[in-house]
């Protein structure tokens, strides 16, 4: 898809510049004429808003870094010198700790529509790959973060992790203390999860480059899920695509200032504004709210090797989600059995965030079993046997047909 | 530029192959310094000397907390009730299965010294609580009985035992 940009430059030292570094065509054949199906709805603008996201993130987390101090007697100090003394502190906090939920909110998002319309597809297999690194780099990088007001929740969250990898059989301490630097979570600890912190978001960005170079060989997947075959089918990027992100981010940022201004704490946790006492663990521990459901399938399982096993499986499976899905139409528009069992999915998600969030009792693991189960059931049996059993409805002959019916 | 190519080896091959390894070496080589250090420094380590804890003022029933290598240590002063628990037990229906004597010092038997770090996944499990009146883990539900054996839950193992020995039948030195 690249070549659609005959960029000229008008003014004289423009095509000076663009005959040396022709960065200006990069963009207009990447942004402007780029074309994109004139079918894509509202839930392809997500992608635009993660990078404003990593973009808020970057920025916030820059300025943030000035005023805080890695270091177990002061690091929570300094937080709430952020909160109380540094000007507008207050606010670039709970832009950075809720800015980190409004990414993960996006990139759910993201990833079920990708899901729902079979953007994993071929020829799209390496850039749903590289969206599943990013979304594991997300990951790391938000417990990390986490970490860093050492509050309770920080200090046992991060031991709670990090203990994940004493279930590596035989060398399983050695990593562990090798990870902590010590003989438990402390202040080196501390000074290597800031100093990853701050990397592992340039990291993000790097790969981000990467996905969007990718998208930008195989063009954008769309709600009808076959591929432009005219120019009928495509609209340019500028002013289309453009203008719809816009609408959409500033909707979103809407969202994300309902609760920087009106509820900064609602998606944390009380317990993170006591400072980190390695005597006393909090009577009930729980992750940030994006990582809730693959806490409940770590407490589903009875043993600790398979149930770390299990979390970590229950992500990575994502990376094979292009081969265990065996039907070659792409869009659950023309998919009448797996559209349910993609709501159905969706919906064992949420119950087991919502088991994540309960303590680890009674009915509540019974629960989070048979869901676990469920949730793996969905990628390595539903989804084979679908391609085979499913009867799928008839695909429309173009993306323009079935935007303007087939009189088109 | 050409290059000429040969069936036969040359002085290039030669120079190619000896630079390759001498780079796979050298960057092994710097892996080394670059992982090592995250491992403990020399102060974590120094400061991971034992200690002496001294028993008097705990009294029967009562179990106190003492910090060793940043690790919790529980002490508890069992009695008898808690004792003949741990040994009235059959010890195929234990998951990790190990005597009471072999989670004591023969002679101190009333007194329990181990590691309160829930082999789950590290949390300070809280004492007197559970089903088994041991130790109850609030994290993921795992319960101790009087001896820290593992009863219930998904822990692995019982509480670990730290390296410790009786100075005399009132102090202990840890570690």
């Amino acid at each position: 898809m690249h070549g659609n940009s005959t960029y000229q430059p008008q003014s004289k030292i423009g095509q000076w510049f663009e005959k040396r570094l022709p960065i200006g065509g990069l963009i207009h054949s990447s942004f402007v004429a780029y074309p994109t199906p004139r079918n894509l709805n509202y839930w392809w603008t997500f992608g635009g808003i993660l990078s404003f996201m990593l973009g808020v993130q970057i920025i916030t987390g820059i300025v943030l870094a000035m005023h805080y101090t890695p270091h177990v007697d002061l690091a929570f100090k300094s937080v709430e010198s952020i909160m109380r003394d540094v000007n507008y502190g207050w606010l670039l906090r709970y832009l950075h700790s809720n800015g980190a939920s409004m990414f993960f909110i996006a990139v759910y998002i993201h990833i079920y529509r990708g899901m729902y319309y079979g953007s994993y597809k071929e020829p799209r297999e390496v850039l749903w790959i590289l969206g599943v690194i990013i979304y594991l780099l997300m990951m790391a990088t938000g417990f990390l973060g986490y970490t860093l007001p050492w509050g309770q929740m920080s200090f046992w969250g991060a031991t709670v992790i990090t203990n994940f990898f004493s279930a590596i059989p035989g060398v399983g301490e050695t990593v562990v203390t090798w990870l902590w630097g010590g003989y438990a979570v402390g202040n080196p600890t501390l000074n290597r999860f800031y100093s990853l912190h701050y990397l592992l978001p340039f990291v993000i960005a790097g790969v981000v480059v990467l996905h969007v170079w990718a998208l930008h060989v195989s063009g954008q997947n769309n709600p009808a899920g076959i591929e432009p075959k005219s120019e009928r089918d495509t609209v340019p990027f500028t002013p289309y695509a453009t203008v719809k992100d816009s609408f959409m981010m500033v909707a979103f940022c809407i969202l994300f200032a309902w609760f920087v201004f009106y509820m900064p704490n609602y998606l944390g946790h009380a317990d993170n504004y006591i400072v980190a006492n390695p005597a006393v663990t909090p009577a009930h521990i729980v992750p940030e709210w994006y990582y809730l459901p693959f806490y409940a399938i770590l407490r589903a399982v009875p043993d600790k090797l398979l149930g770390v096993l299990a979390m970590f499986g229950s992500i990575a499976i994502l990376a094979f989600l292009p081969w265990l899905d065996t039907s070659k139409v792409k869009s659950a528009r023309y998919r009448p059995l797996y559209k349910q069992f993609f709501w159905l999915f969706f919906a064992v998600c949420i119950g087991l965030g919502w088991l994540g969030a309960k303590p680890a009792e009674g009915i509540y693991v019974v629960l989070s079993r048979i869901l676990t189960i469920y949730y793996f059931a969905h990628f390595i049996v539903v989804l084979p046997l679908l391609g085979i059993f499913e009867k799928t409805k008839p695909l429309p002959n173009s993306i323009s047909e079935s935007v303007l019916g087939s009189k088109a | 530029m050409t290059t000429v190519s040969s069936a036969e080896h040359t002085r290039r091959d030669f120079l190619y192959i000896a630079t390759g390894a001498v780079a796979a070496v050298g960057g092994a080589a710097v892996l080394v310094p670059l992982i090592a250090q995250m491992n403990p420094d020399a102060s974590t380590i120094a400061a991971g000397a034992p200690i002496e804890v001294d028993l008097a003022p705990i009294a029967e029933g009562q179990i106190i907390k003492v910090f060793w290598r940043s690790k919790p240590i529980f002490i508890s002063h069992r009695s008898k009730k808690e004792i003949d628990a741990a040994k009235n037990v059959q010890l195929s229906t234990l998951p990790d299965p190990e005597p009471d004597s072999a989670r004591v010092k023969a002679g101190h038997e009333q007194w329990l010294v181990v590691i309160g770090i829930c082999t789950h996944l590290g949390c300070i499990p809280l004492a007197k609580q559970g089903e088994y009146d041991g130790w109850f883990c609030p994290c993921h539900g795992s319960a101790y009985d009087t001896a820290g054996r593992i009863r219930k839950g998904p822990a692995p193992t019982n509480l670990l035992l730290p390296p410790y020995k009786f100075l005399s039948d009132t102090k202990v030195q840890i570690g």
